[in-house]
């Protein structure tokens, strides 16, 4: 992880914001799916909290137990379109009428033609605030990453469950792991 | 899917791919040398253009769109259906060059979270770029349909357009990945299964195109325009009758051959069918463009015979050259077959199936 990190010392506002302290915690490593799967549904009945998940896939498996709610990205898309068209029909129809090219009784804003314009602005604009949105998201979840304990395999081939919990509760949540398949457990 | 043997691990992925990323070996500086000094003679061509201006080319009245926009319209085709191969999406960090790859993983972990907004902003980028495709060449197609040219004047070329876009595309992904997957050693990532689905989609739609141009001719003979009629005449019996009859028995008779499964799943043969197509789809463009114009039937005075010059193929080549510089240069420097997509089709580790551990 320190890697990732900057190498200058930063002063005290600047280093409790850019370089939180860890957060305590307990990190399985799991070879297999379903052990992973297992081991989150053993820790949601534990009423464990805060689970953070690692995969090198993503997995309907892993969404299906966390029961995660429908990413915000899509209205990112939704509002993204909208603007795009708007300012697709805003840019054909001002410029039309700012410099007005009057033939024989035909509307000076012709809406058909525009319409190509209007949708190719749409998926420009939805396409990119989509992009913008996942960026914005994952960075927004990631506030915490920086502190919490992760291991590069799991951008390879391994499962990862993070729990964050006091050294009061290590023991329980590392046999609880072991318990459930994990490879290794270490301690944050 | 794939059917991935028992070697196949999300770990076995994950380093095949990023090999490629190593030392790619004799064969591709080779390929790479071609392109450059392809894109060098471009680049030559160009400056004399500039220089000595547009009398180089051989336009002739009434054939002003000629060599240079057929190769414009031939790789708009190519660039929304080839993006295939190009699908970009999160970077291992394999060591190598490893800065650059930390940077442009922009910090990725692989959380829940992290997956959760990326999925979903997937799906939607894939559904705004679909209709895309339709769209750019539906337009691109009416830059042509709009003028009152004898075989550009069709109802047709919308359709027309986009299946010989995806058609071509096609035909370029298999014609690039089969020596991509050679010189990578990608065989078991990229299996006959993948270019059996390609070479199905490619007989899909080559048969619409062929049947456009079946279409075409009926309506210009059944609709009874005299100027229609001799603009098709002109086409398959008059200087051009070549272009002509290359573009139809590379893009409407050749494919047919893919109804084979032997065929299909036969790497080499395709590879040979996918270049036939590369060529007879360049020709289609090169027919509607430059044998529509020389046939204009109200200009009959106007005697054009279109001979392309050495600065229209100098500029031809340049732009090949172009396109396999930076391809080449791409697929060795960043994962050019997406890692998490691969894995994404194996079936997952479990406890029942483990993954086996293999030899490397």
């Amino acid at each position: 992880m320190s890697e990732h990190r900057l190498p200058l010392r930063l002063p005290g506002p600047l280093h409790d914001l850019f370089r939180p302290p860890a957060t305590p915690g307990v990190l399985g490593v799991f070879a297999h799916l379903d052990a992973t799967v297992d081991a989150i549904k053993r820790l949601q009945a534990g009423t464990y909290q805060g689970l953070t998940v690692y995969s090198p896939v993503p997995r309907h498996e892993l969404e299906d137990v966390l029961a995660q709610p429908v990413s915000p990205v899509r209205m990112w898309t939704l509002i993204g379109g909208i603007a795009g068209c708007a300012f697709g029909a805003w840019l054909t129809l001002y410029m039309s009428y700012d410099w007005p090219i009057v033939v024989g009784g035909k509307p000076i804003g012709s809406i058909p033609p525009y319409v190509v314009i209007m949708f190719e602005m749409t998926v420009l604009f939805g396409a990119l605030s989509t992009i913008i949105g996942i960026l914005f998201n994952a960075a927004h979840a990631a506030r915490r990453l920086g502190t919490i304990a992760w291991d590069p395999r799991f951008t390879n081939d391994k499962f990862g469950v993070f729990v964050p919990c006091g050294a009061d509760k290590a023991g329980a949540v590392e046999k609880l792991l072991l318990g459930a398949g994990a490879e290794e457990v270490r301690r944050a | 899917m794939a059917q991935p043997s028992g070697r196949v691990t999300y770990d076995f992925v994950t380093r095949t791919i990023a090999r490629t990323l190593g030392n790619p070996g004799k064969g591709y500086f080779l390929l790479l040398g071609a392109a450059v000094t392809l894109l060098a003679i471009g680049i030559i061509c160009l400056l004399y253009l500039l220089r000595y201006g547009l009398g180089l080319a051989g336009y002739s009245h009434p054939v002003y769109w000629a060599v240079f926009i057929t190769c414009f319209v031939f790789w708009v085709g190519i660039a929304h259906s080839g993006t295939l191969i190009s699908a970009i999406l999160f970077l291992f960090r394999s060591g190598w060059r490893k800065k650059l790859y930390q940077l442009t993983a922009l910090g990725w972990r692989g959380t829940n979270e992290e997956w959760r907004h990326f999925t979903r902003g997937y799906l939607y980028l894939a559904a705004l770029a679909t209709p895309l495709v339709l769209s750019v060449h539906s337009v691109v197609s009416w830059d042509f349909a709009m003028a009152i040219v004898p075989g550009w004047h069709a109802t047709i070329f919308a359709p027309y357009f986009v299946a010989g876009a995806i058609y071509s595309g096609c035909a370029m992904v298999i014609s690039l990945l089969v020596p991509i997957r050679k010189l990578f050693h990608l065989e078991e990532l990229i299996t006959a299964h993948h270019f059996e689905n390609l070479a199905k989609l490619c007989l899909l739609t080559g048969s619409i195109v062929g049947y456009a141009y079946l279409c075409e001719y009926f309506v210009a003979w059944f609709g009874g325009n005299a100027h229609e009629r001799a603009a098709f005449w002109y086409r398959a019996f008059g200087p051009f009758w070549w272009a002509t009859w290359t573009m139809i028995i590379c893009n409407a008779f050749l494919p047919q051959l893919l109804w084979f499964k032997k065929i299909r799943t036969n790497i080499t043969g395709l590879f040979v069918i996918s270049i036939f197509v590369n060529v007879g789809m360049w020709f289609e463009r090169f027919v509607i463009i430059v044998v529509s114009l020389a046939g204009e039937p109200f200009e009959r005075w106007s005697n054009a015979t279109y001979n392309p010059t050495w600065a229209d193929w100098g500029i031809m080549a340049g732009s090949f050259g172009w396109f396999f510089m930076w391809f080449l240069l791409f697929v060795k420097n960043f994962p050019a077959v997406s890692i998490t997509e691969v894995k994404e089709v194996l079936p997952p580790p479990t406890k029942g199936r483990p993954a086996e551990a293999h030899a490397r």
